[in-house]
């Protein structure tokens, strides 16, 4: 198991070194730097002046390794837009996003199993039909669209929730939550529904179909023949066997929420690291640009490790335990 | 006449005696469309969406992207069922005085143009590098495939803002609309060529090991002629499926991207640059300007979604 | 005679499908006494798994009883609810799976699943139960039960799953186990100790024990009556013995030619032509017809029925001596 860890921790090293290098090449290659640092009416000698500050004379590996030292120690430089260090943007936009991505992710969960537990046990009922055409329509459906529709219903037409902003929140240190009060909840509905849909109508397809798969196999029959009751076959055995690969897939997702938070941050004016990264783009702000992409490479590599040894965990076949072997 | 494997249009070249039509209406692909409703709903519902947008510049009132057509005398009129709608905007104006009814038809022929190209851009690209890495394997397919792998891991519309983001950068913000489409194309055609490419190569390391490639190479037959005219004309099932999925989702990116403000220019508004203007006006009462554009892109992608459901399942019987 | 355990009588199950209903099971009747093993051969597709599946009352739709009586010990158990059947599924009848790689949950300890049986049909304490699980291992050949109690199904090879399974059967003692090629997926020497250990339950416990299987060598090795299958009827059914050595049915005869033995002088091995009819297209009259070598113009039209001919039953026209001379 050691060694299958090492592999993958390999592997996610050559896969923010890539990112890196990405990152780095728009850094240095997108437009000029210097541009970005001067004005209009800098005259050339100072311009020189500047790039053999920056370093920007350097060959170009040497460039690499300092801007990847830099990165190692949280330093993505300067945001051509706020004159502000990109760490210290990112860390103050960070709280926001991942209690977004946290409460879409529960939605997502909770909700998307329940539907597809019930969709696979009760296959032939309206209502399960209703929930699979619903999810058609989850999955088709642009993230935005959705979001809009339902700031129109209970933000326009109700007037129940609100539609931008995180409310009123709280500082804990240098995290800001708005978990603990009323208006922080509230501005948190509306976002991680329209941010969980799509994992939701996922979670849910893939439940029903893995849990239908499970009712099909034999160990399923051979516990139906042991006389258990069908509860404890659907929910103990069925379901267990049948969140074992969801889990996974949940787990690979969280990565993809937080990155398509992106859209739903934009559509609630949530105040995140995505809107953030939507004014670099629009506003050619390259280090911020460059920065929240190490950032989304480095969680996606985190959550991939953490699944791959959560999986271990949950499926003792995967356990190397030799030792009690026949 | 029965309906056997050989007959279905997209499999192993059959001596093309009847026509393709003909071989078209008597294959099983047929035979499931017409067997499915829903299958056949969604393709009536592209169909009218395709040429509402083929025939916008006849059927519209107006001409949205004509600066000189549009006044702001007109600007956020409510539809015409509303006591002080105006004539010809059946669905009201927006903020510009662009009559939405023109603007949704307009709107459409961009996001089919843009979707379109885009599946052609990511297929041709996920295509030719998928051949190259399943035919030649060793360092070409350990390059193409790693690189796939490094992409899979963010989100298409992550890399489609950064392509746009990048490119704006070297190229300087302001351009025409021209360019801003060419951009999109590309940023989407750089989005989803990997699952083209992933598909392409598996298909290809199947074929390259069965006989006829085999004997083609006996007989001398070039790599490339082998390539294109044995193993392609093979893979072009799965091929076909994942670019109807794909279209859907190329239109779900220029939306996403135009309303993120960073794809069209608002001059020349597509379904999500309407979308993000009418999105402005929810809260002052202006509904029609998001509602409309928002339920063609719905529904155009709804419909599209759905035939590429039933498309896969029709060629893959043994997923059912 | 003491009354059957089992008492299967005029048995139909047939499956609604888009063209039409198909009969799996067509008027099949048999007894199983108390510590019997009754060995129910066929080819694949000859119904002997349904008939299994249709005792244990796990016929699955479209699939359904549509005639006949299933008793145990002299009640009726084919019209109880089907909470009623849970009780008796496992309590009073068990059941063992062709294959043991899949029949366990993998993701449960084997121990956990004996216990959570023993519990579901008795009131053990979960202490108790646990005992009973580490008892039932051993009973059934498991070293050191006490510690592969907690192992996980796939720590354990092939043959010691079965045991598994078997004590998973056993759990909560029941009257009869139904073993669905039981020994299908095992190598040749696992084989032979799976059938010794089902032998035992019936000598040991009283235990009886209906052993579906289309392998011939295993029925003569381990089964004290056998009944021959065809196209979803018995053809014959007797001692295990006469009917290995003396088959009456034409089928039975085509099939005991196709057991190699030692002692059999021929250099070939005797092969019954043709293949078992679908259930979509049995033919009229006797299914066996188009196959046999003796078969006549009454075969064609009318269907057998079993008649009694020394210590067999038998589904042939050939034997039924009255309508023969009759005719």
């Amino acid at each position: 198991m050691i060694a299958f860890i090492l592999q993958r921790l390999l592997q996610s090293i050559a896969v923010l070194f890539a990112v890196g290098l990405i990152a780095f090449s728009m850094f240095r290659f997108a437009g000029d730097p210097v541009n970005q640092i001067v004005g209009v009416d800098t005259p050339y000698a100072e311009r020189v002046a500047i790039r053999k500050d920056l370093g920007l004379d350097d060959a170009v590996a040497v460039q690499f390794l300092r801007y990847a030292g830099n990165v190692a120690r949280g330093e993505f430089g300067t945001s051509y837009q706020f004159r502000q260090p990109v760490s210290a943007l990112l860390a103050e936009r960070m709280p926001a996003t991942l209690e977004l991505a946290l409460c879409a992710t529960l939605f997502a969960l909770t909700v998307g199993i329940l539907m597809g537990v019930y969709c696979a046990l009760r296959r032939e009922t309206w209502l399960a039909k209703i929930f699979l055409a619903i999810s058609l329509v989850g999955i088709s459906l642009p993230t935005f669209l959705i979001g809009i529709l339902l700031i129109f219903l209970f933000s326009v037409t109700l007037g129940w929730l609100p539609s931008f902003g995180r409310g009123d929140t709280v500082r804990l240190g240098w995290w800001t939550t708005g978990f603990l009060t009323g208006s922080g909840l509230r501005a948190l509905i509306l976002p991680s529904v329209t941010l969980g849909l799509f994992q939701m109508t996922l979670i849910m397809r893939l439940v029903r179909a893995e849990m239908l798969e499970v009712l099909r196999t034999d160990y399923i029959r051979f516990a139906r023949a042991r006389g258990l009751t069908t509860r404890s076959i659907h929910l103990g055995h069925a379901l267990k066997n049948t969140l074992v690969p969801v889990i996974t897939i949940a787990g690979l997702q969280l990565g993809s929420v937080i990155a398509f938070s992106i859209i739903t941050e934009t559509v609630f004016q949530w105040p995140g690291m995505g809107l953030l990264f939507v004014q670099a783009v629009q506003n050619v702000d390259i280090p911020i640009m460059a920065a929240y992409l190490l950032l989304v490479a480095a969680i996606f590599v985190v959550i991939n490790l953490v699944v791959d040894v959560l999986y271990t965990i949950v499926d003792p076949r995967l356990r190397l335990s030799t030792g009690r072997a026949a | 006449m029965s309906a056997s494997v050989q007959d279905a249009p997209l499999l192993p070249p059959a001596p093309a005696k009847r026509s393709t039509l003909a071989r078209f209406l008597d294959s099983d692909v047929y035979a499931s469309f017409r067997r499915s409703k829903l299958a056949m709903g969604a393709f009536a519902v592209t169909l009218v969406f395709v040429l509402l947008a083929l025939a916008a510049p006849w059927i519209s009132p107006q001409n949205p992207y004509d600066p000189a057509q549009l006044e702001l005398m007109n600007s956020n009129l409510p539809p015409l069922w509303y006591a002080d709608g105006v004539a010809p905007f059946t669905l009201g104006t927006d903020d510009q005085g662009r009559d939405v009814l023109s603007a949704v038809f307009y709107g459409l022929r961009l996001s089919l143009v843009v979707g379109l190209l885009g599946v052609l851009v990511s297929g041709t690209l996920g295509i030719l590098l998928g051949l190259l890495a399943g035919y030649f394997g060793g360092f070409v397919d350990t390059l193409i495939m790693r690189v796939a792998d490094v992409q899979l891991t963010f989100p298409a519309i992550l890399i489609a803002l950064v392509v746009d983001g990048v490119a704006k950068a070297a190229l300087g913000s302001q351009m025409d609309t021209n360019a801003a489409i060419g951009l999109i194309v590309l940023s989407i055609g750089l989005s989803f060529w990997v699952q083209y490419a992933r598909t392409v190569r598996s298909s290809v390391l199947v074929e390259k090991n069965k006989d006829y490639v085999q004997a083609g190479r006996l007989i001398g037959l070039s790599s490339p002629v082998i390539m294109v005219r044995h193993v392609l004309p093979n893979v072009l099932g799965p091929v076909f499926v994942i670019a109807t999925i794909n279209l859907a989702l190329a239109i779900i990116t220029e939306a996403t991207l135009s309303f993120l403000g960073t794809g069209l220019p608002d001059s020349m508004p597509s379904l999500g640059t309407l979308i993000r203007t009418g999105n402005r006006f929810l809260f002052s009462g202006e509904w029609w300007i998001v509602a409309f554009p928002g339920l063609a892109l719905a529904g155009l992608v709804l419909a599209i979604n759905l035939l590429g459901d039933w498309l896969r399942d029709a060629l893959n019987p043994k997923l059912q | 005679m003491t009354e059957p355990v089992l008492s299967v009588r005029n048995l139909r199950v047939a499956f609604a499908g888009r063209r039409g209903t198909l009969t799996a099971i067509d008027d099949v009747s048999f007894d199983i006494a108390r510590g019997e093993i009754l060995g129910v051969v066929g080819e694949s597709g000859a119904g002997k798994s349904v008939t299994g599946s249709a005792v244990i009352g796990l016929i699955d739709p479209p699939g359904a009883i549509v005639g006949g009586e299933i008793l145990l010990k002299g009640t009726r158990i084919d019209t109880l609810s089907p909470e009623a059947m849970r009780r008796i599924r496992g309590r009073r009848i068990g059941m063992i799976f062709q294959d043991p790689l899949t029949s366990l949950n993998p993701l449960y300890r084997v121990g956990r699943q004996i216990v959570e049986t023993v519990r579901t049909h008795t009131d053990l304490s979960e202490k108790a139960a646990r005992q009973r699980a580490i008892d039932l291992l051993a009973e059934v050949g498991i070293p050191a039960p006490e510690r592969r109690i907690d192992g996980y199904p796939h720590e354990f090879s092939g043959g010691m799953r079965q045991r598994v399974v078997i004590a998973l059967a056993l759990a909560a003692e029941p009257e009869l186990i139904i073993a669905d090629e039981p020994t299908t997926a095992l190598d040749v020497s696992v084989q032979a100790q799976i059938i010794a250990l089902l032998k035992r339950l019936g000598t040991e416990r009283g235990t009886s024990v209906m052993l579906v299987t289309h392998d011939m060598g295993v029925i003569a090795e381990a089964a004290d009556r056998v009944a021959v299958m065809y196209s979803g009827r018995i053809a014959e059914i007797g001692p295990v013995r006469d009917v290995v050595q003396n088959p009456l049915h034409p089928y039975a005869k085509g099939l005991m030619g196709a057991i190699p033995t030692l002692a059999q002088e021929t250099d070939r091995l005797a092969q019954i032509p043709g293949s078992m009819p679908r259930l979509s297209n049995i033919p009229q009259g006797c299914a066996f017809h188009p196959r046999c070598p003796s078969a006549f113009a009454r075969c064609l039209v009318e269907r057998p029925d079993p008649i009694p001919v020394g210590a067999h039953r038998v589904a042939c026209h050939i034997y039924d001596r009255s309508e023969a001379s009759a005719a």
